[in-house]
């Protein structure tokens, strides 16, 4: 089957109910999409397929019925979405594994919605577990995020 | 000249300090420099000053041998170097070098002797030497016990001061000017006219010269980054998925495999039905390996699917099925049998509280995991001349040991590539997955494995937090307290942990005790006694270790007994507390959320303090008593840790701490049933999420005059600061974590 990942299409051979987290990383080798739980309790694997965040982790390959992207066609280090370079100034990551998910969340609620409330980022982005506790952290990342967005 | 044997006996007191057997002990031995490992096959004209800071062609390379995961000492440690050197962020890689005893961690070793990090007298101190002169000789590499910078403060400034030297001696030779003449900056000596010499074109003259030892270390006034704010060095690769852990890794040719091991931890395989998952598509074998079977796969996902369409039969737990005997064996565990240590005797609190009117109470603190969000996994290659394993793990050398005894090399042929690390908490302190790795890969040789845990595995096989179970009496008289006797039982981590790793510790175990014995309170009347509980379920390292039991229990405790003299929190502790870099902790989280203010209506507020790791953190917790629950809005955080390194890092990483404190205080446990632990994922175990987490506001404090770490002590005092709070706003006791089991939490 076909699959069109951060701007590029690929042709898979894969069971139709392959988590498309696991084409990503074991067929694709696209790596900055992680692994953390697979039953979408962490986030961990947020992707977006048509610019909205998907856990890949519960999303049969099949099932993907437009473009994926993830955090390695969001951004790349120097060409920078608004989320990330808001990442970077407000130094989030500590261990940085869910970082990727994070971002990815982040970017969605945003593109939906650029002035969210303090508490539509809480509603928003606690379904993203972070085992460090980067949370305060997080909270300011989305709310510079915003400025940017808006100010792009 | 004596055995390590006669050391070991003759010290016995030391608790919770690794001791590997069979290496000569001796002054000189301890004085000598260990060999530097980047001397092995050192290219032409590449200079090495010593085991930190090495030149080849045009890359300067910083090694960072303190494992990172999460805490930022890739960053921490070459900034460190690069402050002595001279060297601008950008100029130079860094590593986390190779396994080798050159990386000894000399700060883990203070920790581990039974004076309190308080107590820096001529006995104390002596202790250390002995304990820092045998981690040495045995070359113990290990990043934990939050020591990574207290090894590397000194350590690393020398290391980039002796390059920094040798490569002024260098520019000398070659301009014929004097070092005195000559400065350093951005990676270049400059000459009196002005004429910069790249360090890479020094490199090669300054490898044919002894290095320069004779330096002295940098003014703190002179600092350009310690204590500035920094750019982590990995931030941006961790903001745009670009950060490489140990599950990225893709060996060439590499096989994906998985393993289901006996959930009873221990237990046998007895039998096991493979026949369906052989036929699924993409398996490439099933193997035995200790304990269970590995499933070989050509996608990660494949392996797990025909992991999970095996039977097993496994054989019974070798510890208690049911958690109701765990806690029975606790409750039976205060006897003189079990006495492991009295830590503490000041006073006569036996006498005061046997007098009568005493107060007392008990307290329980459950098993718990760590997951960190990266599932173990680990790549091993196995080949006649050698192994090679990629994956982040925080005790190197043991792990060369380990693999080598499996599959038959010796330690020095282990070669070991250490990987960032998505999180650990004392996780990747273990072995159990490497040893896995390492079967799996020496019944395949010649093939790289990659071996990944599904997040249940990763559960199931979770060396938890160790469970522990407080009594207390105390006394209270004219509105002060008078006596605390404290009696805790606990399984002794120290000997489940370095049991598996087959490191042996003689002596009682300070971990049953840490948080409560050392806190620095003038009780006229106070007694500590530890219990060590045999047989229970195998028991992990988990952040703050023993104190994330004991800071609750002590403090808790106190807090009660303040309440029974009629006292305030605050003040109370403030008089009872000697130390005066505790003191100041504590004064500080006072003025920094104004205790004693008037609250809001359902309001309360909690004040603790414990010293763990070296670090007095005293912390205040404001919650609300809400319909729905407690509510945590505010939390207030001061530690003191000689010297903040970084100040942005210090505060995420406070931050960090007291969410992982809070989420686990709140809501997480593990807990055994026909002899299996009952949780298998994140929502059975939750932690923290987003929308519960307070405003934490930060302090660092830098009166004690040892640099000290910040990734564990936050973790103690937020437990018994939010019972305290809930107290406060409701005037309901918990005495037991997780908090959810008595009270609702929005």
């Amino acid at each position: 089957m076909q699959l069109v990942v951060d701007g590029k299409t690929h042709e898979v051979d894969v069971e139709e109910d392959m988590p498309l987290l696991w084409v990503l990383r074991d067929e694709l080798n696209i790596k900055g999409v992680k692994y953390g739980c697979g039953v979408a309790a962490c986030g961990a694997c947020t992707v977006h397929i048509d610019g909205v965040a998907v856990r890949s982790c519960q999303t049969p390959v099949a099932d993907v019925d437009g473009e994926v992207t993830t955090i390695n066609g969001l951004g790349q280090p120097d060409a920078l979405h608004a989320v990330q370079e808001a990442w970077i100034e407000t130094q989030v990551a500590q261990c940085g594994y869910c970082q990727s998910g994070q971002i990815m969340q982040a970017a969605s609620l945003l593109s939906d919605n650029p002035t969210p409330s303090d508490d539509e980022i809480d509603e928003a982005m606690s379904g993203n577990l972070c085992r460090c506790g980067t949370y305060p952290r997080i909270r300011a990342a989305v709310k510079l995020a915003a400025t940017k967005v808006q100010g792009a | 000249m004596a055995s390590v044997g006669k050391i070991a006996r003759r010290t016995f007191l030391i608790g919770s300090a690794a001791v590997l057997g069979g290496v000569a002990f001796g002054v000189y031995k301890v004085r000598s420099p260990s060999a530097n490992p980047l001397e092995d096959g050192l290219a032409q004209g590449a200079a090495t000053f010593n085991p930190w800071v090495i030149i080849e062609g045009d890359k300067i390379t910083l090694i960072g041998p303190h494992g990172d995961k999460g805490q930022g000492v890739a960053h921490s440690q070459a900034a460190l170097i690069a402050e002595e050197m001279d060297l601008e962020f950008g100029q130079f890689d860094v590593s986390f070098g190779k396994p080798a005893a050159a990386y000894w961690n000399r700060a883990l070793a203070d920790e581990g002797v039974p004076f309190m990090s308080t107590d820096e007298s001529f006995t104390a101190e002596t202790m250390r030497g002995v304990m820092g002169g045998l981690t040495k000789l045995l070359g113990m590499q290990i990043t934990g016990g939050s020591t990574a910078m207290p090894d590397s403060f000194d350590k690393l400034r020398e290391a980039g001061a002796i390059a920094r030297e040798t490569l002024k001696a260098a520019a000398a030779q070659k301009s014929g000017i004097n070092t005195t003449a000559l400065k350093t900056e951005a990676g270049h000596v400059i000459l009196p006219d002005g004429t910069k010499l790249s360090y890479q074109e020094l490199a090669p003259i300054a490898a044919g010269l002894e290095p320069v030892t004779d330096v002295t270390l940098r003014d703190p006034s002179a600092w350009r980054l310690i204590g500035k704010p920094m750019q982590r060095l990995d931030i941006i690769a961790k903001s745009t998925g670009t950060q490489t852990y140990g599950i990225d890794v893709e060996v060439p040719g590499a096989v994906h495999a998985t393993v289901k091991v006996n959930p009873r931890q221990g237990g046998a395989l007895n039998g096991y039905d493979a026949s369906a998952a052989k036929e699924m598509r993409g398996v490439k074998g099933i193997v035995e390996i200790t304990g269970g079977v590995a499933v070989i796969a050509d996608n990660t996902w494949r392996a797990i699917q025909a992991a999970e369409a095996i039977d097993f039969d496994w054989g019974e737990a070798p510890y208690p099925a049911e958690q109701d005997q765990h806690w029975e064996a606790i409750a039976a565990s205060f006897t003189e049998d079990k006495l492991d240590k009295q830590w503490r005797d000041d006073g006569d609190a036996a006498a005061a509280v046997a007098a009568g009117g005493a107060f007392a109470a008990e307290y329980r603190a459950p098993y718990v995991a760590h997951a960190p969000l990266e599932p173990l996994n680990a790549t091993v290659l196995v080949e006649e001349g050698g192994v090679t394993v990629w994956t982040g793990h925080q005790i190197p050398r043991q792990l060369q040991v380990l693999v080598a005894e499996i599959t038959g090399h010796e330690q020095e042929q282990v070669t070991l590539h250490n990987q960032f690390m998505g999180g650990s908490f004392g996780h990747r302190l273990e072995f159990e997955h490497i040893k896995q790795a390492a079967e799996i890969a020496n019944q395949m040789r010649g093939t790289p494995v990659k071996l990944t845990y599904s997040r249940e595995e990763d559960f199931a096989h979770d060396f938890p937090r160790h469970i522990g179970m407080a009594r207390a009496a105390g006394v209270v008289k004219d509105g002060k307290v008078e006596a605390i006797d404290l009696q805790v039982a606990m399984p002794s981590v120290v000997e489940s942990q370095m049991g598996r790793a087959k490191i042996p510790v003689p002596g009682p175990d300070s971990q049953i005790v840490a948080g409560s014995w050392n806190n620095p309170y003038d009780l006229p009347n106070y007694r500590m006694r530890g219990y060590r509980v045999p047989g229970l379920a195998p028991v992990s390292s988990w952040r703050s270790v023993g104190a994330s039991a004991n800071g609750f229990f002590f403090d808790s405790f106190l807090d009660e007994l303040i309440h029974e003299a009629g006292a305030d929190p605050m003040e109370e502790r403030l008089r009872l507390i000697g130390h005066d870099a505790s003191r100041k902790v504590l004064e500080a989280v006072a003025e920094m959320s104004s205790w004693g203010g008037e609250l809001g209506p359902n309001k309360g507020r909690g004040v603790a303090f414990v010293e763990s790791f070296g670090v007095p953190t005293a912390e205040v917790i404001e919650v609300t008593n809400t319909d729905a629950g407690i509510k945590i809005d505010k939390v207030w955080v001061a530690a003191d840790v000689g010297t903040v390194v970084d100040p942005v890092n210090f505060e995420n990483l406070v931050q960090g701490g007291v969410v992982f404190a809070l989420g686990h205080a709140i809501n997480s446990e593990i807990t055994y049933a026909d002899g299996m632990a009952e949780q298998a994922n994140y929502w059975d175990a939750e932690g923290m999420r987003l929308r519960q987490c307070p405003e934490i506001f930060v302090r660092g404090l830098e009166n004690g005059d040892k640099v000290r770490g910040i990734g564990e002590p936050p973790v103690p005092p937020a437990a018994p600061a939010l019972a305290n709070a809930i107290f406060a706003a409701t005037g309901q006791r918990i005495r037991e974590m997780p908090f959810s089991k008595h009270i609702d939490f929005v």
